[in-house]
């Protein structure tokens, strides 16, 4: 199972944090500055895979892969296959990609609520969901294009009844 | 000019994203804080003006939308948005599609399934599911991965139930997972459903079926029997797979949809494990699947390897573990850390099926383990591990201690030390490497590994080899002496192994006459001094000094007392620890008598005597027997007690009384001198009240009537004048025998202070000193079985002495070692060249049937002859080797033979066996030896060159997008 899917940038800030059991605020910040600190000290050109049984516990393994200037992790355990995780990860920043035509760190911190809806589709409650980016394109798309007709028509109306509800 | 385009950037993205300029200032401002306090003060600001305007009414709702955004942002940089909650909440009733998004991600970010306002968003959720908009639905399915517990799965699990068949493939995936998610939360709760994810493999819809392998896989796991049935469905998906019978857009990377292909593959795995008949359907796709990866590309990789593991984890096929091997090589050749990583993992699953495998990639492996990236490199320990045996223990453990010096992250040291300890209790090839081994972790881990260790440690020396030399027990002993009086002085030892040092020091201190009792007593003051914050330490400090001296007075020799130990007793004396204060008290006590009475009380080296305990306490008949005569009443029973006679019920009654006004307030006496006599000062406790006594009491109470075989008279006293001692009585005392082979640990520690009160007259169960070393005899009978009769002792401990030598050389910092020869250098080089590739010999099958301390020999047998070696008969060559390999050091290190001698204790026996010998050996043996190393690195060298070199850079695997 898919433990935590978290973006952070090189100075580990985070830019989406997503963890598949819950995690209070403070637990997520603590998690998350560890796993800079260990990011932070790996050298270059050494592999993309990490135990981290001293942060997450026993059986916990971590994939990382940096693309320009973000650190994209994964945490999962022993049921998982690193490779295959660390292609997962592509097929994230492939669709990211593609949603955001040519994506950047500054898409993901302005619209983190998309890239939320993005890894839905792909993760859900820790699971590997859907696999196929064109798929997952897909539906977001029509997610969009969904929300973008209902808050136009929203816009007619004078919001009936949020307040008499 | 990069700023700018930034800036430009920014500006179109908030344009075109229809975020609100105050957000777009937000991320910006906090963007370019300079400081974490600069940044939280920003936070705050924000937090204030969303407290104050979001309960404002009439917001518009892309507004409130927008403050629900930055709250999830505002979380996300680790700040409190409790407040914001219910507004989240309240946004998931919302009818807009967009708007009840927003308020299912916030509160699926914000709340965990047990949070109060849960039950606020149960309704709306089992509305949504309910919905015609399909996105509305997935909405909600999404929320109840996450928000749905154990008590509420009822309230939703038939709309999650009906939604399996929805028209929306979309739908039908998110609600196989849903029902995948209850069954990890309540697997009762949807026990009854299960069948439902059988029906949903067969889904037309491939996105379906490859989540549907999710849980499958989990409940395969858990039950494999009852799904043996699907072998047959999972082979053929397999294999339209692998036909590339999906849609296209299933295809990554030009592989037909790899990640379908791990899961099914990860399932087989499981389903064929020990079952011949699964596993001979899968062998075929198996091996397909293994031709066809791509072994370019990253995800062609990632099916290969998890192909690895199915073959071998299912019933083993030559021909798939042949490919696997292939596989496995090229692997371990590449130089990708990554599918170097993968090809360790892969040899480690595949050496137990093929032990031999692994020889063919030592260079390899050993490359991982000299590799600069971390994960490789305990990915690599944890091969070693896997594969330690008696013949390779020290080069790996070594290795292991090595790098645990190295490294700062203390949870991973303590899992190494832990490792080594293991390895070493297991395979140990000596004793005297044992001890060393264990010195050398406690020097650097001491306060990670369990205390038990350094009890175990502490018997070990006590006990000596578990055989009849007491030579070389005492020499064990003497070699420990040293090598802990030679540490004791260094700074920051860790409390363990100081505990482990005071107790060995004055147990065998002065035992062999080379340290004088002075001499050792300054080094306990000082240690102890040095740690005047550890108690524990203390005790055993002063503890150790109690059996010096009287080990001293007893010899008849004067006690001059230093007057750093007089001031230290001294302190003691007026500790705020009672322990303490008891133990200085004892001292004095004790030291005060005549040496006769102490040699009594403090025997020598007689830690590992056994008590023999008198459970019916038949010694105190007579002293019954005339309590009777004098009218006493017969003692009842517990279990008899109540109801059996007033007298018997009173005096029930009476002990409940003392039991519950247990707690007394008078001061304790001050311990009277010992006065010798033979009587029983357990008549005094069991004559008159006996209470049960709960087994936590049991370290105080073994002290008691154990030393009082020695001192009745002072315990004799005290029962008398403390209530609180009176407890112990007898049913305490029955419970003593079952604790002593119980606990370990409470054995060893009590046992320091037993010894020290009571000299040494300590408890030891026959049980647990087996316990404590099952490796070793076996073992040792082993080797006894294949050396023959008289020279046996001289030629088994030859060979460890020869192993030691050379590590002393591979390892100068090591410190317990001896024999730090002018050409150590030198012997480093040649030792390391030639020992390192054999570390891996697994292969010939006479390895196994040999003996631990053969073993080294062929270590370096291996290496310096590699083709006779299979051919040598087992006496035939141990005997006459192990004069060579003496001779290989006494030749590299002149100055060694002295040292060997004296300090390792096992050279003395070797010597006068191998000497002959040695003198001859020595020239023949140095012609042999030039060539043959330099065959070794040589070899090496051409190992390398053909690709094993780990310093080449790793190539990046895919292009990155964004970079």
């Amino acid at each position: 199972m898919i433990r935590a899917v978290i973006v952070m940038n090189d100075q580990g800030k985070p830019r989406l944090i997503k963890f598949y059991q819950y995690q209070t605020v403070e637990k997520q910040h603590e998690l998350i500055r560890s796993i800079y600190g260990v990011l932070c000290s790996r050298a270059e050109n050494v592999s993309n895979f990490i135990k981290v049984d001293s942060i997450f516990g026993p059986d916990a393994r971590l994939v990382y892969k940096t693309y320009a200037t973000l650190y994209f992790v994964f945490v999962f355990d022993s049921s998982e296959n690193e490779l295959a995780m660390l292609d997962l990860m592509q097929v994230f920043v492939e669709t990211l990609d593609k949603c955001f035509s040519n994506v950047c760190e500054l898409d993901i911190v302005f619209n983190f609520n998309k890239v939320h809806a993005i890894l839905d589709e792909i993760i859900l409650g820790g699971q590997v969901l859907e696999t196929s980016s064109s798929e997952v394109v897909k539906a977001v798309a029509e997610l969009s294009k969904l929300e973008r007709t209902s808050s136009s028509v929203m816009l007619i109306p004078s919001i009936p009844g949020w307040h008499g509800r | 000019m990069e700023q700018l385009q930034k800036i430009g950037r920014e500006l179109a993205m908030a344009s075109s994203q229809g975020q609100s300029k105050e957000f777009q200032d937000l991320i910006k401002s906090i963007g370019e804080a300079r400081s974490k306090s600069e940044e939280d003060r920003i936070i705050l600001s924000e937090i204030e003006t969303l407290k104050a305007r979001i309960t404002q009414p009439d917001i518009p709702k892309r507004k409130l939308k927008e403050f629900i955004l930055r709250l999830v942002y505002i979380e996300m940089l680790g700040h409190d948005a409790s407040f914001g909650y219910i507004h989240a909440v309240k946004m998931t009733h919302d009818e807009n599609l967009s708007l009840k998004r927003t308020g299912y991600l916030a509160v699926t970010l914000f709340l965990n399934e047990d949070h109060d306002l849960i039950i606020l968003i149960v309704n709306t959720i089992q509305k949504d599911l309910k919905s015609d908009n399909y996105l509305v639905v997935c909405a909600a399915l999404n929320a109840v991965c996450r928000l749905i517990n154990e008590e509420t799965i009822p309230a939703v699990l038939p709309q999650v139930v009906e939604l399996l068949s929805h028209g929306k493939e979309a739908v039908r995936k998110k609600a196989v997972m849903a029902l995948h998610r209850f069954y990890q939360r309540a697997p009762s709760s949807v026990s009854h459903l299960v069948a439902n994810f059988r029906k949903k493999l067969c889904d037309n819809d491939p996105g379906v079926m490859g989540a549907t392998l999710c849980p499958l896989f989990d409940l395969i796991t858990i039950d494999v029997t009852s799904y043996k049935d699907l072998v047959v469905s999972f082979v053929s998906i397999l294999k339209q797979i692998a036909e590339r019978r999906l849609p296209k857009s299933y295809d990554y990377h030009q592989m037909p949809a790899p990640f379908i292909q791990i899961k099914l593959l990860k399932i087989l795995a499981v389903l064929g494990n020990g079952d011949k008949r699964a596993s001979e359907q899968m062998y075929m796709i198996v091996g397909d699947i293994m031709k066809k990866c791509d072994s370019t590309s990253n995800i062609g990789n990632a099916v290969l390897y998890e192909s690895i593991c199915c073959a071998t984890s299912i019933h083993p096929n030559s021909k798939l573990l042949g490919s696997a091997a292939d596989a496995i090589s090229k692997f371990l050749k590449s130089d990708s850390h990554n599918l170097k990583y993968l090809g360790i993992d892969t040899l480690g699953r595949l050496i137990k099926i093929n032990p031999e495998i692994a020889e063919q990639h030592q260079l390899a492996v050993i490359d991982c383990l000299e590799d600069p990236d971390d994960t490789l490199k305990r990915k690599t320990f944890e091969l070693l591990y896997k594969m330690t045996k008696s013949s390779n223990v020290e080069v790996i453990v070594d290795r292991m201690i090595d790098y645990m010096i190295n490294i700062s992250d203390n949870h991973y040291k303590t899992e190494i030390a832990s490792r080594c300890v293991e390895l070493a209790e297991q395979f140990a090839p000596s004793n005297q490497w044992f001890i060393q081994t264990m010195n050398k972790v406690f020097e650097h881990a001491g306060d990670l590994v369990n205390i038990k260790v350094a009890h175990n440690l502490m018997r070990l020396i006590a006990e000596g080899f578990g055989e009849d030399d007491a030579d070389a027990d005492s020499q064990l002993r003497s070699s420990a002496v040293e090598s802990y009086l030679r540490i004791v002085g260094e700074p920051k030892l860790p409390s363990a192994f100081l505990q482990l040092i005071c107790w060995v020091l004055g147990e065998y201190g002065t035992v062999d006459g080379k340290y004088s009792a002075t001499y050792i007593t300054g080094k306990l003051c000082d240690a102890a001094e040095a740690h005047a914050t550890d108690d524990t330490v203390k005790a055993y400090a002063i503890s150790a000094l109690m059996k010096i001296y009287t080990f001293e007075i007893a010899a008849g020799r004067k006690v001059d007392m230093l007057p750093e130990c007089q001031s230290f007793i001294e302190d003691l004396l007026a500790s705020s620890s009672t322990d303490l204060q008891q133990r200085a008290y004892e001292l004095q006590a004790v030291i005060g008598l005549d040496p006769q009475t102490v040699a009594n009380v403090m025997p020598m080296d007689a830690s590992c005597e056994d008590i023999e305990i008198d459970k019916s306490l038949a010694f105190l008949n007579g002293y019954v027997q005339e309590a009777f005569e004098k009218g006493a009443q017969p003692y009842i029973p517990e279990s008899d007690r109540s109801g059996n006679g007033s007298v018997g019920h009173y005096r029930g009654q009476e002990q409940h009384e003392v039991s519950s006004h247990a707690l007394r307030f008078e001061a304790y006496e001050l311990p009277k001198p010992v006065v010798p006599t033979i009587s029983t000062p357990v008549t005094v406790a069991t004559s008159n009240e006996l209470v049960p006594v709960p087994e936590p009491s049991y370290q105080t109470e073994v002290r008691r009537p154990v030393s009082s075989g020695h001192d009745l008279g002072s315990a004799e006293l005290k029962l008398r004048l403390d209530g609180v001692q009176r407890k112990w009585g007898r049913s305490t005392y029955s419970s003593t025998t079952s604790s002593n082979s119980v606990s370990d640990y409470n054995k060893t520690q009590d046992g320091a202070t037993l010894r020290d009160v009571v000299g040494s007259a300590n408890s030891k169960s026959p049980g647990t000193v087996k316990q404590q070393q099952p490796e070793v005899p076996p073992e040792k009978q082993k080797l006894a079985a294949s050396l023959f009769g008289g020279t046996l002792k001289s030629e088994k401990r030859a060979p460890s002495a020869a192993t030691k030598g050379s590590k002393a050389n591979i390892h100068a910092a090591e410190k317990f070692q001896i024999a730090r020869a002018n050409s150590a250098d030198v012997t480093a080089i040649k030792t390391a060249s030639q020992s390192l590739p054999d570390l891996l010999d697994l292969g010939e099958p006479s390895v196994s049937t040999r003996t631990e301390t053969v073993d080294p020999f062929k270590q370096l047998e291996g290496l310096i002859d590699e083709d006779k070696t299979p051919a040598q008969g087992l006496e035939g060559v141990d005997v006459p080797k192990a004069p060579d390999v003496m001779s290989l050091y006494a030749d590299l290190t002149p100055s060694s033979d002295t040292p060997f001698s004296t300090s390792e204790g096992l050279a003395n026996a070797a010597s006068q066996n191998g000497h002959g010998g040695n003198t001859k050996a020595n020239t023949a043996h140095q012609m042999s030896k030039g060539p043959n190393l330099k065959d070794a690195l040589e070899k090496d060298a051409l190992a390398r060159q053909v690709g094993v070199n780990p310093t080449i850079r790793n190539p990046n695997l895919f292009s990155d997008l964004l970079g």
